[in-house]
């Protein structure tokens, strides 16, 4: 069956199966930015923007993406650049497995509450895991970012 | 897991007919617990044509779509200031914001999951259920009887009364189950309602009786209820914990919960 979405701004008609997952046709069709991680939700490395709010692509049927705007980091290319830019001057990067999501997450973060303090980052960010930088770093480089700091 | 066909129902009806001409045939809300709670479907009834994700209110009450998402309801100004926004609350500590954004009240309350965080607080905030088949049903009927779980929930609704809320959940980490839970609603009287047991959440009848008709609620008359909420709720093991230690929890957070909504 066919879907018809917009995929960073661009008009996408894409075959799936019932069963298909958005995750498994993201990737089947070059976005490799979407990573699989826990494929159950508890990781948030499969984070895509449907209709400019964060959801876990593992878990959302491909069918129910029909007719909706799927972002992923490739779509928000300038202020995932900011944002890795900060990343890098705190230090808030290791194997950077997580990242498009985070972007993705800070960048929906931003549109949603601008003026964020740090433990409304916390609360926003607690789903998406990092396996190796404990968090601090990133915290700081994301609140310089939502500060307009670059 | 394999779905047979993707079905989008133009209609209740049509969700209704379709769900109950196998039961190997689903009805699909946001589909975050899909992966880890469903084997092979023939027919996944998708509810995304029929607008059910919306907030109604009167001055009484507020209407829920069973279709909202649970993200929204955690935002939204009325749930946030009813009963010290325990719903808000509950909500909040669901996995992440991703989850919230995907996830559906509908698919919360049919799930019926014996972890919920939402379904102790619904109970105490003695919300009404709205099915297309069965109409409205107040939601300690529909806890107790499986017959619902082949209708098509519409909405929910939830009375918009004055009254003091707690809610309580212990995990080990932010995006770990519930080792218990609990919730506590006082109005004109006691509302105890105490889940991931681990079994469903249930309510505690007789916890609720000896609270509404004490008149200090300190010292040997609290440990008085705790006992009784003890013996009738039924608390047991499993990985997540001890039978010992969810019954510690339970005492400790139920006389925290009782002296916060009585201040």
């Amino acid at each position: 069956m066919k879907i018809k979405c917009i995929i960073n701004q661009k008009a996408k008609q894409i075959d799936v199966n019932n069963s298909d997952f958005l995750l498994d046709v993201l990737r089947r069709e070059g976005y490799v930015s979407v990573r699989r991680g826990c494929d159950n939700t508890s990781c948030g490395v499969c984070t895509v923007l449907l209709d400019g709010k964060p959801i876990p692509s593992c878990s959302l049927l491909a069918m129910k993406a029909d007719g909706h705007e799927i972002t992923t980091v490739e779509g928000i290319q300038d202020e995932a650049d900011k944002l890795g830019r900060l990343f890098g001057e705190e230090g808030a990067d290791q194997c950077g497995f997580c990242n498009p999501s985070m972007a993705l997450t800070v960048y929906a973060l931003k549109k949603e509450n601008p003026k964020a303090n740090e433990e409304e980052i916390k609360a926003y960010l607690v789903g998406n895991l990092c396996r190796c930088t404990g968090y601090v770093a990133q915290h700081k480089a994301i609140k310089k970012y939502l500060e307009g700091e670059l | 897991m394999i779905i047979n066909q993707y079905v989008i129902a133009s209609s209740l009806e049509e969700a209704y007919q379709l769900l109950n001409e196998s039961k190997k045939n689903k009805v699909l809300a946001g589909g975050a617990w899909l992966k880890l709670s469903v084997k092979d479907v023939d027919k996944m009834i998708s509810l995304d044509r029929l607008s059910l994700d919306y907030f109604r209110e009167t001055e009484e009450e507020i209407e829920i779509g069973a279709m909202t998402c649970l993200r929204d309801i955690e935002e939204h100004t009325t749930i946030k200031n009813l009963y010290s926004g325990i719903l808000s609350s509950a909500i909040g500590h669901i996995m992440g914001v991703s989850v919230r954004n995907l996830a559906t009240i509908g698919g919360s309350i049919m799930g019926k999951f014996s972890f919920s965080d939402i379904l102790p607080v619904l109970m105490v905030m003695d919300v009404k259920l709205k099915f297309f088949h069965h109409g409205i049903v107040d939601i300690e009927t529909y806890m107790n009887d499986r017959i619902y779980q082949r209708d098509v929930l519409e909405s929910l609704i939830i009375k918009k009364d004055e009254g003091q809320g707690y809610f309580r959940s212990v995990s080990v980490t932010p995006l770990d189950f519930a080792m218990v839970n609990l919730a506590i609603v006082k109005k004109d009287g006691f509302s105890v309602a105490i889940g991931s047991r681990p079994g469903p959440a249930l309510f505690a009848k007789d916890t609720m009786q000896a609270l509404n008709k004490m008149h200090s609620f300190h010292g040997k008359a609290l440990d008085q209820v705790t006992k009784i909420c003890l013996d009738e709720i039924g608390l047991g093991k499993n990985l997540r914990a001890s039978k010992e230690y969810r019954q510690v929890l339970v005492q400790t957070y139920l006389k925290r919960g009782i002296k916060q909504v009585i201040s």
